[in-house]
């Protein structure tokens, strides 16, 4: 290699890649979109309702509102980061179907290049199918919930992107446990999801703010009320930013582990 | 017309030299076997040049494409069949050979008017519809072995292709690859099995220690670099034989375990001499490639 950190080198054949994947989950999609439900409202109408009921209208909507716009962001979140990490292990180290491809004429940028899409995507299910619960619910004010779903995109691919990352370093499954436990679940609970963050202290506050997740939470929460976001194109600067970053380090981590 | 092109190749990891200057040259429609034990830079030797790891020095052009610089445009003309099998486990037989097509950028027409015979060539005529979990590994194998002709390569590369195989799927394997040779399809592949290499191989390469130590047509390896009768003595008293008799009558003696190994042009003293031991087995045979192996890579064990 000209280093592990050579510019990428994409083909359209990575577009094969997330074909493949494509496949694999239409004959599991049933199962997989009850996955994607089950748990945020399980989050949403638990925590909704229950503790919605004590502190109506606490924060400018209903509490229900609130959580909702943080549900669609962390179910994004989540969904981008199993699909990276978890599916994404079985198919470079279990299966050898990463290997299988770069025998056919696509490179292991173009593998990279489709996985981050692919995880994006499937996050993308996710998120709309909160969305669409919580439009039946009538939670969506107005025609600006639309913007949301470039948004869940975007939060896709960056997370895509950082569960890449955990992928190309893990030796094992168990691996991923860490990043969930010391990464997702903390930025889940700081970033805004269940409460405001300005609750927090002010050294806490500030680390959120560099956290992806609060960016998307910050363009999500305002789109879905009905508001255009404050400060919208440093959230979105952020987000790609993540987005760019997370891929390129994904990418040189995996060609480091298997390009030797 | 050159198929594979390599010189001057070299490849280490830190300071274990894996690839050490090695040349290649694969004409068109040949099948050249490359052997070694484990962890001779057999692989290695692979992976460089279908361009999944950079050299450190050196040059390959495959099928006149140079790689790893146009690696992809190389691939589009290559089939591979790796050690391991890599089957998508989600998948229908079927499916395999359509999801691996596209990745050549086939349409779906072209891969579909290819499968019947495809699953012909591999017998699995009547699988298609199968899930990949319900095969044996014999027949994992040849849709692999289909698989890797889906783009109609004019290069196949095969990674030990037989290893883990029973008798009968080994067989049925080389068969379908002496099918392909007689189609003009090139092919390399690597084994460490010398009944596999002198059966189907018209050229031999033995590598070692990430070197070629030896090459040639079956026959001229045996030829030039051992005698061409065995005879290999069993029993208690065969070490002290070796000694007192054997070395003497044969040209060169090797005793591994309770085995000796007498290698000469003639073995006539020596059969008459075993004659008056009933105490001592013996067999006695034409030497072989395996014999050839040994000799040049030794008999201590690799891991």
């Amino acid at each position: 290699m000209a280093g592990h950190w050579a510019p990428p080198d994409f083909s359209l054949r990575c577009i094969h890649v997330w074909r493949r994947n494509l496949l694999v989950w239409k004959k599991l999609a049933i199962a997989s979109m009850i996955g994607n439900l089950a748990d945020p409202m399980l989050y949403m109408l638990g925590f909704g309702y229950g503790l919605g009921s004590m502190m109506p209208e606490a924060f400018g909507t209903s509490y229900l509102a609130f959580l909702a716009a943080g549900t669609v962001c962390s179910s994004t979140m989540m969904s981008a980061s199993f699909e990276a990490m978890y599916s994404g292990f079985s198919r470079m180290h279990m299966q050898k179907t990463w290997e299988a491809i770069m025998n056919a004429p696509l490179s292991l940028d173009d593998v990279v290049l489709g996985e981050t899409l692919w995880a994006a995507s499937k996050s993308l299910l996710s998120g709309l199918a909160v969305l669409m619960v919580a439009a039946i619910l009538g939670l969506c004010a107005s025609s600006l919930t639309l913007w949301v779903i470039p948004v869940i995109f975007l939060t896709g691919l960056a997370f895509g992107g950082l569960g890449l990352i955990m992928t190309a370093l893990s030796p094992s499954y168990d691996f991923f446990v860490y990043y969930m436990t010391l990464v997702i679940t903390p930025m889940m609970l700081m970033s805004g999801v269940f409460f405001p963050a300005e609750q927090l202290p002010m050294a806490l506050q500030i680390a959120t703010a560099l956290l992806p997740l609060s960016h998307s939470i910050e363009l999500v929460r305002p789109l879905m009320n009905g508001t255009l976001p404050a400060q919208w194109s440093l959230h979105l600067f952020t987000l790609a930013l993540y987005a760019i970053i997370g891929f390129y380090v994904a990418l040189a981590l995996t060609r480091r582990r298997l390009l030797k | 017309m050159s198929h594979l092109r390599v010189r001057a190749l070299r490849k280490s990891y830190g300071t274990n030299v894996v690839v050490d200057g090695i040349d290649l040259d694969l004409v068109r429609g040949e099948c050249f076997g490359l052997l070694g034990p484990n962890g001779a830079g057999k692989t290695t030797t692979l992976r460089l040049c279908l361009g999944l790891t950079e050299a450190d020095s050196g040059e390959i052009h495959v099928l006149n494409v140079p790689v790893p610089q146009e690696a992809r445009r190389a691939r589009a003309r290559i089939g591979v069949v790796p050690q391991m099998d890599n089957l998508d486990p989600d998948f229908t037989v079927r499916e395999n050979l359509q999801v691996y097509g596209r990745y050549f950028d086939l349409s779906k027409q072209e891969v579909d008017a290819r499968i019947p015979a495809l699953l012909d060539f591999a017998g699995l005529g009547s699988r298609g519809d199968d899930n990949i979990r319900a095969l044996s590994g014999g027949m994992k194998r040849r849709l692999t072995l289909a698989r890797a002709l889906i783009n109609d390569p004019d290069l196949i590369f095969l990674d030990e292709p037989t290893t883990g195989l029973d008798p009968q799927a080994r067989h049925l394997i080389w068969q379908r690859l002496r099918q392909l040779v007689a189609q003009g399809k090139t092919i390399f592949l690597t084994t460490h099995f010398m009944d596999e290499a002198e059966r189907l191989c018209s050229r031999l390469a033995v590598m070692d220690h990430g070197r070629m130590i030896a090459g040639g047509t079956p026959r001229e390896l045996v030829d030039r670099h051992i005698q061409p009768q065995v005879v290999e003595v069993f029993g208690d008293g065969a070490e002290s034989w070796a000694q007192q008799v054997g070395s003497g009558l044969a040209e060169r003696c090797e005793t591994a375990g309770e085995t000796v190994f007498c290698y000469v042009h003639d073995a006539t003293a020596l059969i008459d001499d075993l004659g008056k031991r009933p105490d001592l087995r013996y067999v006695h045979r034409p030497a072989n490639l395996e014999d050839v192996f040994l000799r040049l890579t030794g008999r201590d064990l690799r891991d």
